[in-house]
This record gives C-alpha cells, sequence and structure tokens, in this order.
C-alpha cells in the first residue's frame, strides 16, 4: 500500500509544481517594471530625477518609427562625462530599445534615433555618469497608430 | 552590401564638436510578425553599432571607439543614429554595424579639415 501512497503524494505534488510553475513566472513577468530594468542597468547606484531630458512627441501618429533624442547635460570632459546611455520601454514585447556607451571624446551627451512603440506608454531614458552618479527621466507617450500590428 | 547613409559637415575645424548622423538600410524584423502566409518571419536585427577614429598619427588598425550601440527589436527598421564627436586631429572615422545572420558591415570617411 505504502509505495501507491507515495506515488500519489509524489505524482499531485508534481502536478502542482507543473501548474504554479507558469503562473509565478507571468507574474515576474508583470512585475519586471520599468524600476527593476533601471535599477538592473545602474547597478548599485541610486537613480534620480533630472540632469538627462528625453525628448519625444507626446502624441505619436506612427509606432513604426518613433524619432526619439536623449539629452545630457554635462561638460563631457575627462574628469566629469557621462559613460552610458541606456532607453527602456513599458510595454513593448521587449523591454530594453537601445543602450549606448560614450566617452569623453564624444564630445557633447546627445544621441538621437527612431524606435518602435507597440502602444500608449512610458519610457525611460537613463543616463551613467562616470563617477556612478545615475539620473533618469521617464515620459509618458500616446500611440495611436502601434507598431508589430500591420503584417 | 546594405545602403549606408553617413551624414559629416562638409568643413571641420579642429576643436570642432561635430554631428554625426548615420543610417544603414535594414529590415530589423523583431521576430514578433507573421508573413502574409502566416508563419513567424524569424528575427533578424543589427545588434551592434560601432564608430571608431583613425587618428593621421596613430599606427594603423588602433582605432579609439568612442561611441557605440547596443541595439534591440524596439529600434526601428533602417537603423538610425546621431551622436557627436569632438574632433581633435585630422583622421577617419570607422562605422561598424553587425547584427544576426552574419550580418556585418563597416564604413569608413576621412574627415574634412580645413
Amino acid at each position: 500500500m505504502k509505495p501507491r501512497r507515495q506515488f500519489i503524494a509524489q505524482s499531485s505534488a508534481l502536478t502542482l509544481a507543473l501548474t504554479l510553475q507558469p503562473a509565478t513566472l507571468f507574474a515576474q513577468n508583470a512585475n519586471d517594471s520599468l524600476d527593476t530594468l533601471v535599477r538592473a542597468y545602474v547597478g548599485k547606484a541610486t537613480p534620480t530625477e533630472g540632469r538627462v531630458k528625453l525628448d519625444v512627441a507626446p502624441l505619436v501618429d506612427n509606432g513604426n518609427s518613433v524619432p526619439v533624442e536623449i539629452t545630457v547635460q554635462s561638460p563631457m570632459t575627462a574628469t566629469d562625462h557621462v559613460i552610458g546611455i541606456a532607453l527602456f520601454n513599458e510595454k513593448n514585447p521587449q523591454h530594453n530599445v537601445a543602450e549606448f556607451t560614450l566617452n569623453h571624446r564624444t564630445g557633447r551627451a546627445r544621441v538621437a534615433t527612431r524606435i518602435r512603440l507597440s502602444t500608449s506608454q512610458k519610457l525611460v531614458a537613463v543616463a551613467k555618469m562616470n563617477d556612478g552618479r545615475c539620473f533618469t527621466h521617464t515620459v509618458d507617450v500616446l500611440v495611436t497608430l502601434a507598431a508589430c500590428i500591420e503584417e | 552590401m546594405a545602403r549606408a547613409l553617413i551624414a559629416l559637415p562638409p568643413q571641420i575645424k579642429i576643436g570642432d564638436t561635430i554631428e554625426i548622423r548615420a543610417l544603414i538600410q535594414h529590415p530589423m524584423e523583431t521576430g514578433y510578425r507573421r508573413s502574409n502566409e502566416g508563419t513567424m518571419l524569424t528575427r533578424n536585427l543589427i545588434r551592434k553599432f560601432t564608430c571608431q577614429f583613425e587618428g593621421v598619427n596613430g599606427t594603423a588598425g588602433t582605432a579609439e571607439t568612442f561611441f557605440s550601440a547596443n541595439l534591440h527589436a524596439a529600434v526601428a527598421a533602417n537603423p538610425y543614429l546621431a551622436f557627436s564627436f569632438a574632433v581633435a586631429e585630422a583622421g577617419a572615422l570607422l562605422f561598424t554595424w553587425s547584427g544576426d545572420e552574419g550580418f556585418s558591415q563597416s564604413e569608413r570617411r576621412t574627415l574634412k579639415i580645413i
């Protein structure tokens, strides 16, 4: 009798584990908010608002190509410059947009590109300075025609 | 070879900070879309862009990277990047794009110093 009971107990535990796992995975994805992404990028530093400006139109007609510009207030000298700029989104299938690496030879802490947005969402730009400080800027955008919809 | 467009100022003075604009022809297929037949389109992205400076006085092959970018699916097709460079001496810029399906392309532009 014992092996059978054991088998039932084990198999039910296994079923429970299998049913629970996707749920916890999903919960993790849902919690994968902008905050955690920013924290993963900056490491131990505490990100503060300011000094970095994410310039994007508040109302976007076409999510397939959205011009964005990120400017950081920095003298860009050998002793005081920006070493990295990252851009994250909230609701695209992948939250990373791009990470840029700069040094004092870049001369100006300004980067512009064109991105895709799947829906109305938040965007956050993070700037990392050479002395370890980090700055962020969060922007809300409204998208009328989303990317990834049409074939 | 994909078509690459690189815009540099026509005349550069030593000490200037110039703006560089680079665009390359590429679909940046996200891997989330379906074709008209309903099959998933495989992901095909440019993952990495670097821009290096080769000074005329430096030895060949010792280019200095002053700007690089990691790109993801959220970058629009035909990736466009605008960034800057502080010109300290005459030389050339080396642009490199690399990505999925063995994509790799390099372009070289000499700075027009006056």
